[in-house]
């Protein structure tokens, strides 16, 4: 791949390709508020709706064997890595069926084999856990590189400053992804954060880049060339994806106007959402033919709903395998 | 001391606690590429106390890598690597310290098999220390052992003795899970007899009898076994025999050994150096309570730290840990009625 990828060589299918993941995401997280608001579902689950794009321009500039690590709003992410949206429900139902056996849920899905080490609940938990993933990537010569995926909350924890000087020092393959959705939960994260996002990276020597997370070719660029750019021993990155999360910081979180407008929530449903542009683009660049899209739309709600029909006929785990997986 | 950890007939050498760790990473490292070591201080300098020394030199800095004095950030490093195919030990100067690195390793490193379903694996072993009477004070003193022991998912072994030092760490390091290794800083310079044998490794789960005895047991951890040892002695002057056993390991934890032990005594003591309140000996003192209680002659005692931060002052601080004499005294008490 060369170092740059212009957002203009995105072809059919690559194009079609990510607009169908986007569509699986925004399906999937419907139907996962649905089943919150049938109380079919145990405890709560943090919707990824509107932010597809981040999830699914980064994870395409990745191979089966990078890793990445999620947050507790991480269905996009395991769903941009590969994983099956049956497994998926099962596991936000609690079935034995799910990726953890219904012992993790909604804020806890690990896909191992895809390379997903697992969505975290605690905020900026696993900036630890990317870096050591790059920090083996690095001694074991494997050539994988790491994604650590975050919301712009985690930014107020040392944590997340501690690795990254470490990637810095050490030259480790991983790419922060800040996901700014605006809210650290209920507070505009503007309250909560000091100074320039940016500069803070910067300040270990890390590259750093902006991009605007709701064009999916534009996240895709970007990451293309910094994931290519730590394959190839460039060291770490970090990439700031301006976003918005259309639902609650939960889906419990219905009544939110105390702390955004309902004009804001309007405005970026209307004129930023991610699929809605990219489905514009890929027509006006004739990628999509008339049909195209509905199509995709049509084959992606299907694979949904056969996922769903299946988690919610899939039994429980019988209670003798509480004690099972504590240790390995 | 009766050491069944050392096999019948198996070369051993003399060597101190510090050097008993040592040679087991030293062969581990040597074993295994996967394995390496990180935390602050732990090459050149080879750590304050010196008991990493030269291993740098023999495998150079990739693998026992400094830090920056990131201690939460190391451990999660440890944990990611220890995910996808390493066997990171990494080095926590102070047990102090785990509370600095707490989110890693009980929400990270603990839960990460269960959570997943077993899925994950983190084969990482943290090593760290324990143990007051070293003029350190509060914030470099603590004996932490209880806290990690109460994290389901992960395991806890605290060695005696240098034999013990380099079984349980070889065993630590080739285990798929994350284990806590706690080191009594006093201990280092204690010299014992240790196997040659690469493959010296000591199960974990499995009690040590470090002294057999008839009128009372005394079950002690790490420092406390020195401590049991010392009273043990004194006991025989007076005529009570103290069987005294070693857990090695906390998580898991041989029950078993423990009760059989308080079984045939018919009395038991129970010694940590963590604080008494809320500790490792409640926990012990109860196990052994609910399971031997109709061949009990007396009520489990225990003894640990008081409940007050460590003091500087030697006066202060040599009152706040058990001693062989209060340990003599208990079992005197239980003895005689």
């Amino acid at each position: 791949m060369s170092a740059t990828v212009s957002r203009t060589e995105i072809g059919a299918e690559l194009g079609l390709e990510m607009y169908r993941r986007m569509t699986s995401i925004r399906l999937f997280e419907e139907e996962a508020n649905n089943l919150y608001r049938s109380a079919k579902m145990p405890g709560l689950t943090h919707l990824y709706i509107g932010e597809e794009a981040v999830a699914v321009g980064v994870c395409s500039a990745l191979r089966q064997d990078d890793w990445i690590t999620s947050t507790h709003r991480g269905h996009g992410h395991c769903l941009a890595k590969g994983a099956e949206p049956s497994l998926m429900f099962a596991e936000l139902l609690g079935k034995e069926a799910g990726y953890c056996r219904g012992k993790g849920g909604s804020m806890h899905i690990a896909d191992h084999e895809n390379g997903n080490l697992g969505a975290n609940a605690i905020v900026g938990g696993s900036a630890g856990i990317a870096t050591g993933a790059a920090f083996s990537a690095k001694r074991l010569g494997t050539g994988a590189v790491a994604v650590c995926f975050f919301g712009e909350g985690a930014l107020g924890q040392g944590l997340v400053y501690e690795v990254m000087n470490m990637a810095s020092l050490w030259a480790l393959p991983v790419i922060y992804v800040c996901e700014n959705n605006l809210y650290n939960e209920y507070t505009h994260y503007l309250e909560a954060t000091a100074g320039d996002i940016l500069a803070r990276p910067r300040a270990f020597g890390i590259e750093a880049r902006e991009v605007d997370g709701q064009d999916v070719r534009a996240v895709y660029a970007e990451a293309s060339e910094l994931v290519e750019r730590a394959r190839g021993g460039g060291g770490p990155a970090f990439l700031l994806a301006n976003t918005y999360r259309y639902h609650g910081h939960h889906v419990g979180d219905i009544d939110r106007t105390y702390y955004r407008s309902k004009d804001e929530e309007e405005l970026w449903r209307s004129e930023r959402d991610p699929l809605a542009l990219h489905g514009r683009w890929l027509e006006k660049q004739k990628l999509a033919a008339a049909g195209d899209l509905e199509q995709v739309e049509v084959e992606a709600r299907a694979e949904i709903e056969t996922g769903l029909a299946f988690a919610l006929e899939a039994p429980f785990p019988d209670p003798s395998q509480v004690t099972e997986d504590v240790y390995a | 001391m009766s050491t069944p950890s050392i096999a019948a007939g198996a070369t051993t050498r003399e060597m101190t606690f510090a050097q008993a760790v040592n040679a087991a990473l030293r062969e581990e490292l040597g074993r295994d590429p996967t394995v390496f070591v990180i935390g602050e201080d732990v090459a050149e300098a080879g750590t304050p106390f010196k008991v990493l020394a030269g291993l740098v030199d023999e495998f150079g800095r990739e693998r026992v890598v400094d830090s920056p004095i990131s201690e939460a950030g190391i451990t999660g490093l440890g944990v990611g690597a220890a995910m996808t195919g390493m066997r990171p030990v990494v080095d926590l100067m102070f047990g102090d310290f785990l509370t600095l690195v707490m989110d890693q390793l009980a929400n990270q490193a603990a839960k990460a098999h269960y959570m997943s379903g077993g899925k994950l694996k983190v084969p990482l072993t943290l090593r760290t220390t324990m143990g007051a009477t070293r003029r350190s004070a509060a914030q470099h003193s603590q004996s932490l052992q209880a806290w990690v022991a109460h994290v389901p998912g992960l395991k806890v072994a605290l060695p005696a003795t240098p034999a013990d030092a380099k079984g349980l760490l070889k065993t630590a390091i080739r285990d798929d899970n994350p284990v806590v290794v706690i080191e009594d800083k006093m201990d280092y310079t204690v010299k014992g007899e240790v196997p040659d044998d690469p493959d010296f490794t000591i199960p974990f789960g499995v009690a040590d009898i470090k002294r057999v005895g008839e009128d009372v047991t005394i079950v002690a951890t790490s420092s406390m076994i020195r401590v049991a040892m010392a009273a043990a002695a004194e006991l025989e002057a007076d005529g009570i025999s103290a069987e005294v056993i070693d857990p090695r390991t906390l998580v898991p934890l041989d029950v078993g050994a423990l009760v059989r032990s308080a079984e045939k005594t018919g009395r038991a003591i129970v010694v940590d150096e963590g604080h008494r309140g809320y500790g490792v000996t409640a926990e012990l003192a109860s196990t052994i309570a609910e399971r031997a209680f109709y061949s009990l002659d007396a009520p489990v005692r225990r003894l640990g730290a008081m409940d007050v931060p460590v003091p500087f002052s030697p006066p202060l601080e040599d009152v706040t840990v058990p001693t062989p004499d209060l340990v003599a005294q208990a079992a005197r008490e239980l003895v005689r009625g």
